[in-house]
């Protein structure tokens, strides 16, 4: 059900937003086994229910959100509801304050099921470095459902959220959208506030939404994307995506980059070609453009993430909040047993890349390169998009592998995120949705990048390849099947 | 051998802005523990730091005064390094790219010292220590700062002490701090070496950390002076480390050696944007710049006022603001400064005392009795005596003009006093007839006795001249 299909079903009392919130409730619990939430929190889901069935009731005017059910990833700061960023560090952390995108969601009616799991910190591709368990893919539970947002990416699939809001530093909105089938949409650097959102890395790190369809990531979008006076790289508005997502394709500029292409897996670089055959059909120009140094992109990524990370992290020294060890005398004891027992592996290992790649004596040759590297990737396309109004490319050269396999070789993992990272170095909006199945039953994923702040083209395109690939009824079959 | 000190400070000011750097929280002195604290200054996960601008602007202010090129484009940093009273484990300051680099600090003798550069920080919070436990004060943490870096250029710790002094005024006149050393608003880091006289390489440096008074300054530089050159004269090197000035034992103890030094890992802030200063803002901040202390003590030297009391009376700007509102309203320069630097600084002999200036007596009562004194209305010292009482607050000042006659004794009193002393002293008259200037006096002051002080002695001369030549005149009618 899309969410202006929930809007009017509560505007005309075909059900209340109370009986809603509960059949939500319901299908969390009934899809455990996904372990797609860290934890549930129906007092605070039924009590805005009930606020919204009173509003209704009263005739009040609504938003689009008021009264859908959602999950939120668990590092957004929610006040008085625990938030763990998926680590035993802050096991027991309950924030003082909320997020400005939470503050912004609570003000339209949205109903929190409660708080997503995740990749520890956000860190990972795969949702299992998670201290809570590991998510599993709807569509196929042995497989990973892609991180780090994968407990919203698996909530949506499975229908325990109409969305979810995640966050995307190098992927991590749209890899699990694409291994679950699912939209994802990572906005532009600096389009959604980042008040509150714990942070991974600051100058990459983007919170975005997981949803069914693309006009419900519009409409989502269009709410939580504003100027936010307490994030200071967060400026504008811009006109309401949703409305313009019927927009004639013909004539729209589809750039396709082979170098996104290689090492695709056969299946994917297929699905891709034949939606974007279609698409062409449809009115839409393709455009063979050159996107170099993608493999340098991901180096860049990985050193500044990293860096940003062991800065964002160094705070978690369990004295004032958070897991504190028992073990240790003195100050700088108990701070290392802390940080030791609190961390897992791959946080760990950013922080030791990070802190080395700003040592004296380092900082040139690993964090400046890596500065330079992205400031050369924002000309690359903001060239490339001289002759295109959107690039087409792969979210993940692969399908969802199966658990356990990430943690075997993280560099592996890493290997994943890079048809994801230019659009988080360069600061770009991207999309990823679905088109297809392979035969193995996974879903595929395309992905768009766009113009900075150019959300409307990206959907508005995105909007248009949902209607070819027709994946709601692929989906729907594959369903019955089971 | 001989050997010169070499001295470069780095100075911490606070400015006195009403929030904190970033974020909306008072800024308030001595508040009860972790009450002016909100999520960002308390580094909490996920909030975010915003650039107040007043803080900013109180910055280029003192770059402007300090004549630093200011920069139109510059950088936040982190600084990362772990202690408790850092809630975000980084301090956000600025390295590579300050808001102000060069500018100087003119001394007395008028020699420059350079300026390195001038950047904006946070503070941190503040350990609190009771036997067995530590308590962390967040209050203080996120208070901006700037830091003033002077170049190796000072050579004593008088000069020292006299850059620190002329910084501390400078900013308590641009009213962007109050430069309290007692309160931690001026702190100071000393970067101190020793070289033979005349050699023109520099020494091995050590840095003491955080001077709080300017005697314990003093102090920590004369032993750390004579501690580096006996190493040096006993054949052994000064070790490049971080120091502590020991009040009790009037020593400086090391803090951290050199292979201890931090590695601040310095990289740009993602939570800020460069901070981009318009030229037209920085023009009118400079064109509000207020008289500087130099100036306005070259002002008053040039009204006639003696260059020690020009000097005192622009150590505080309260006092000189007071002065010039005093000689607008028509006071004599001369004088006002004397009634302000005289009686009231003499009932106020602390240096903070001093600060809070509040006299009890409008510029205008106070040009008002300049004016009375003119016109020989009042004698010097009838005025001192009155104005020093009302001006330390021991009374009003009308109560203090209606304690003396409202005007001197009537011209006829007056004229009946100075017969009396022509008669009580005819010696005197006559030694002046024959020559002795001197003797006058004798008559003088007798009148201005009989008349317990409240003649003016002008008037008194004026008659008593006028009596004698009469007299003279008298005296050769056949």
């Amino acid at each position: 059900m899309s969410i202006r299909t929930m809007h009017n079903g509560l505007l005309k009392k075909e059900f209340s937003t109370v009986e809603f919130a509960r059949a939500y409730l319901r299908r969390a619990e009934e899809t455990r086994s996904l372990n797609a939430y860290i934890h549930m929190t129906p007092e605070t889901a039924l009590d805005a229910a009930t606020r919204i069935d009173r509003a209704i009731a009263a005739g009040s005017p609504l938003s689009p959100l008021a009264g859908i059910p959602m999950q939120l990833k668990d590092n957004l700061s929610t006040r008085n509801i625990l938030t763990t960023c998926a680590s035993r560090m802050l096991g027991d952390y309950v924030p003082v304050y909320d997020a400005s995108v939470w503050k912004t969601l609570q003000s339209c009616g949205a109903v929190l099921l409660g708080k997503g799991n995740m990749d520890e910190f956000a860190m990972g591709s795969s949702s299992e470095t998670s201290a809570y368990g590991p998510v599993r893919n709807p569509w196929n539970e042995r497989h990973t459902p892609g991180g780090s947002s994968g407990g919203g990416a698996a909530a949506v699939a499975a229908g325990a959220a109409a969305y979810a809001l995640g966050s995307d530093t190098g992927g991590s909105v749209r890899l699990p959208a694409s291994f679950c089938g699912v939209v994802g949409l990572k906005p532009t650097y600096g389009a959604v506030s980042r008040y509150g959102l714990l942070a991974y890395a600051s100058s990459l790190d983007q919170v975005g939404p997981i949803a069914q369809s693309v006009e419900d990531a519009a409409i989502v979008f269009d709410e939580i994307a504003c100027a936010d006076p307490q994030d200071s790289t967060c400026h504008g508005k811009r006109e309401g995506c949703a409305a313009g997502l019927r927009h004639p394709l013909k004539g729209r500029r589809i750039g396709i980059a082979p170098e996104f292409f290689h090492g695709a897996e056969e299946e994917i670089r297929g699905a891709i070609e034949r939606t974007l055959a279609e698409m062409e059909s449809h009115g839409a120009e393709l455009v063979e453009i050159k996107i170099p140094h993608l493999q340098e992109m991901l180096s860049a990524y990985y050193i500044i993430a990293c860096a940003e990370a062991a800065s964002n992290l160094a705070r978690y020294d369990g004295i004032r909040y958070g897991q504190c060890s028992t073990r240790g005398v003195t100050r700088e004891e108990r701070i290392r047993f802390s940080r030791s027992e609190g961390f897992g592996a791959e946080v760990k290992r950013r922080i030791l890349l990070g802190n080395y790649a700003l040592s004296s004596g380092y900082y040139e040759q690993y964090y400046g390169n890596a500065c330079a590297l992205r400031q050369r990737a924002k000309e690359i396309f903001s060239q490339a998009f001289a002759s295109c109004d959107v690039i087409a490319c792969p979210t993940c050269p692969r399908t969802a592998p199966a658990l356990g396999q990430g943690a075997l070789h993280p560099a592996d993992g890493y290997a994943w995120d890079i048809c994801t990272v230019p659009a988080n170095l360069a600061g770009l909006p991207a999309l990823s949705q679905p088109c297809g199945l392979s035969h193995a039953g996974l879903p595929l994923g395309i992905q768009w990048l766009g113009r900075p702040f150019d959300e409307s083209t990206l959907l508005n395109v995105a909007w248009h390849c949902e209607q070819q690939a027709n994946f709601q009824m692929l989906k729907q079959e594959v369903s019955d099947g089971v | 051998m001989e050997y010169e000190l070499v001295i470069g400070l780095e100075t911490h000011v606070e400015l006195s802005t009403a929030t904190k750097m970033f974020c909306g929280c008072e800024v308030t002195f001595a508040a009860a523990p972790n009450t002016r604290c909100c999520p960002v200054c308390l580094g909490l996960p996920g909030a975010l730091p915003t650039l107040n601008q007043q803080a900013v602007a109180s910055a280029v202010t003192a770059g402007l005064a300090l004549h630093c090129q200011i920069n139109p484009v510059s950088v936040m940093e982190r600084k990362n390094y772990i202690y408790p009273d850092l809630a975000k484990a980084y301090q956000i300051s600025q390295h590579r790219h300050p808001l102000c680099r060069g500018g100087y600090v003119t001394l007395r003798s008028g020699k420059r010292i350079h300026l390195q550069q001038l950047h904006m920080e946070e503070d941190a919070g503040k350990l609190v220590y009771e036997p067995g436990r530590v308590y962390i004060d967040y209050n203080r943490g996120g208070i901006p700062l700037i830091e003033i870096v002077s170049l190796p250029e000072l050579s004593s710790a008088e000069e020292a002490c006299e850059y620190l002094e002329t910084l501390q005024r400078l900013m308590r006149y641009l009213g962007i701090s109050d430069c309290k050393m007692q309160e931690g608003s001026l702190r100071c880091d000393v970067n101190l070496s020793v070289r033979p006289v005349g050699c023109a390489q520099l020494g091995m440096r050590t840095e003491i950390k955080n001077m709080n008074s300017f005697s314990y300054m003093r102090k920590a530089i004369a032993y750390e002076a004579q501690r580096q050159i006996a190493l040096l004269r006993s054949g052994f090197a000064v070790e490049q480390e971080t120091r502590r000035y020991d009040v009790p034992s009037g020593t400086t103890r090391v803090m951290r050696s050199k292979e201890n030094a931090q590695d601040y890992r310095y990289f740009p802030e993602p939570d800020l944007l460069p901070v981009s200063l318009p030229g037209q803002w920085v023009n009118a901040l400079r064109a509000d710049l207020p008289e500087l202390p130099d100036a306005r003590a070259a002002r008053y030297e040039a009204l006639g006022v003696s260059p020690a009391i020009a000097q005192e009376l622009v150590r505080f700007r309260a006092v000189a603001d007071y002065f010039d509102a005093a000689i607008r309203c028509g006071a004599s320069p001369v004088f006002a400064a004397k009634m302000l630097i005289g009686p009231y600084f003499e009932a106020k002999t602390g240096e903070q005392e001093r600060e809070a200036f509040s006299p009890c007596v409008y510029p205008e009562q106070l040009a008002q009795v300049c004016k009375k004194l003119d016109t020989h209305a009042l004698s010097p010292a009838q005025a001192k005596a009155m104005l020093g009482q009302a001006l330390r607050g021991e009374c009003t000042l009308s109560q203090a003009l209606a304690g003396l006659p409202e005007h001197p004794p009537e011209q006829g009193v007056l004229e009946e006093l100075c017969r009396k002393a022509l008669r009580d002293h005819g010696d005197a008259v006559q030694s002046y007839l024959s020559g002795k200037e001197k003797a006058f006096q004798v008559l003088v002051g007798a009148v201005l006795r009989a008349a317990q002080g409240k003649a003016d002695p002008q008037a008194v001369r004026t008659l008593l001249k006028q009596m004698v030549d009469e007299r003279s005149f008298d005296k050769n009618k056949p």
